[in-house]
């Protein structure tokens, strides 16, 4: 049980920068639930199960148009790949967690996986552990986050505009953090200019994909170059 | 929304599966006894970096240059966060900072 006990304490200051953005955009996302006419039980289930933060917000504007199973299991998808990505860099590190491997795989949203992708343990402190907190916390700041915004709804009105930006903050933050922890920014680089060039040809709503295949084809051509100075 | 409950059931029970099939299938296709891929592995080292870049343009993905304001409120908040974490190097401050900068531009600057 220490052990555990102190993994959360050594886990807990990773996720502060994710209480604040989840703590905001759960609540934004409790309230639009909300006007939409969704009960504080939908909110609940959505959040606990449906976990996937930006994802949640598509599907509240799928619940706007006409009940359409495939499409909706389509658009998740399509969402959502490039957690396919997140599952081949965690492959390694989710190792050998044993019960609570699940549960880890289950939460590796955008926000946890900008997190445990480059945060590793201090010596003594048991990764699994660490892990599973840093996951435990973030989904639990999102689920009180959009309770919140569920039960505050139209009780009350302030000028939320713009305080989504508060993820790209932190993206931007840790983009900076990795930039600084390497010499090699090709990978960095990349990731950047294909999403930028992907972004411009297909569009807002279809760049995923094609940026997942272009950075996939860099990655095999590139193989030597990449992989020069990155941290084994 | 007009969905009904056994609907809603559904709906919810879709995204929630088909999100944890993209999370899960890495770790599907190569269980715990299996030695991971050397590409896999060459991967997992080299994505977390570029993956990072994706997102950023991923959030960024509905601003537009050409109307106006041209992006100005995104790329003066980007710059400040930029300029504070390098200077500041406080994790908190640059986010807070940069938001918060961002939400006074869209609100009261360039509406």
């Amino acid at each position: 049980m220490t052990n555990q006990k102190s993994a959360l304490r050594v886990a807990f200051p990773y996720t502060i920068p994710v209480m604040a953005g989840y703590l905001v955009l759960g609540t934004a996302y409790g309230i639009l639930m909300n006007s939409k006419g969704l009960s504080l039980i939908w909110i609940l289930v959505a959040s606990i199960f449906a976990y996937a933060g930006s994802m949640q917000f598509v599907a509240v504007s799928l619940l706007a148009s006409a009940f359409d199973p495939l499409g909706a299991f389509l658009m998740t998808l399509m969402v959502n790949a490039r957690h396919l990505f997140y599952a081949i860099s965690m492959l390694g590190k989710y190792r050998g967690s044993g019960r609570i491997k699940p549960y880890l795989i289950f939460s590796l949203t955008d926000e946890t996986f900008s997190i445990v992708c480059s945060a590793e343990p201090p010596q003594g402190t048991s990764r699994k552990w660490f892990y599973f907190f840093i996951s435990l916390l973030d989904h639990s700041y999102w689920i009180a986050g959009s309770v919140l915004g569920g039960i505050l709804g139209s009780l009350i009105e302030f000028d939320t505009k713009g305080i989504d930006f508060v993820l790209t903050a932190l993206f931007v933050v840790i983009l900076i953090n990795q930039w600084r922890s390497t010499k090699n920014h090709l990978p960095a680089m990349i990731g950047i200019a294909s999403a930028l060039l992907c972004r411009i040809i297909f569009g807002a709503s279809n760049f995923i994909i094609p940026s997942m295949l272009l950075i996939l084809l860099l990655m095999t051509l590139l193989k030597r170059p990449m992989e020069r100075g990155i941290n084994k | 929304m007009n969905y009904t409950t056994p609907q809603l059931i559904i709906f919810f029970g879709i995204v929630a599966f088909g999100t944890l099939l993209t999370r899960a299938l890495p770790f599907i296709l190569i269980p715990e006894k299996k030695e991971i891929p050397k590409f896999l592995k060459y991967l997992a080292d080299v994505l977390p970096f570029t993956i990072i870049g994706l997102l950023v343009v991923y959030c960024l993905k509905d601003v537009s240059f050409v109307n106006t304001p041209h992006a100005l409120p995104e790329i003066i908040s980007i710059a400040v966060i930029v300029v504070l974490h390098l200077w500041k190097k406080n994790t908190l401050l640059s986010i807070g900072g940069g938001t918060v900068l961002y939400m006074i531009l869209i609100q009261y600057v360039f509406k």
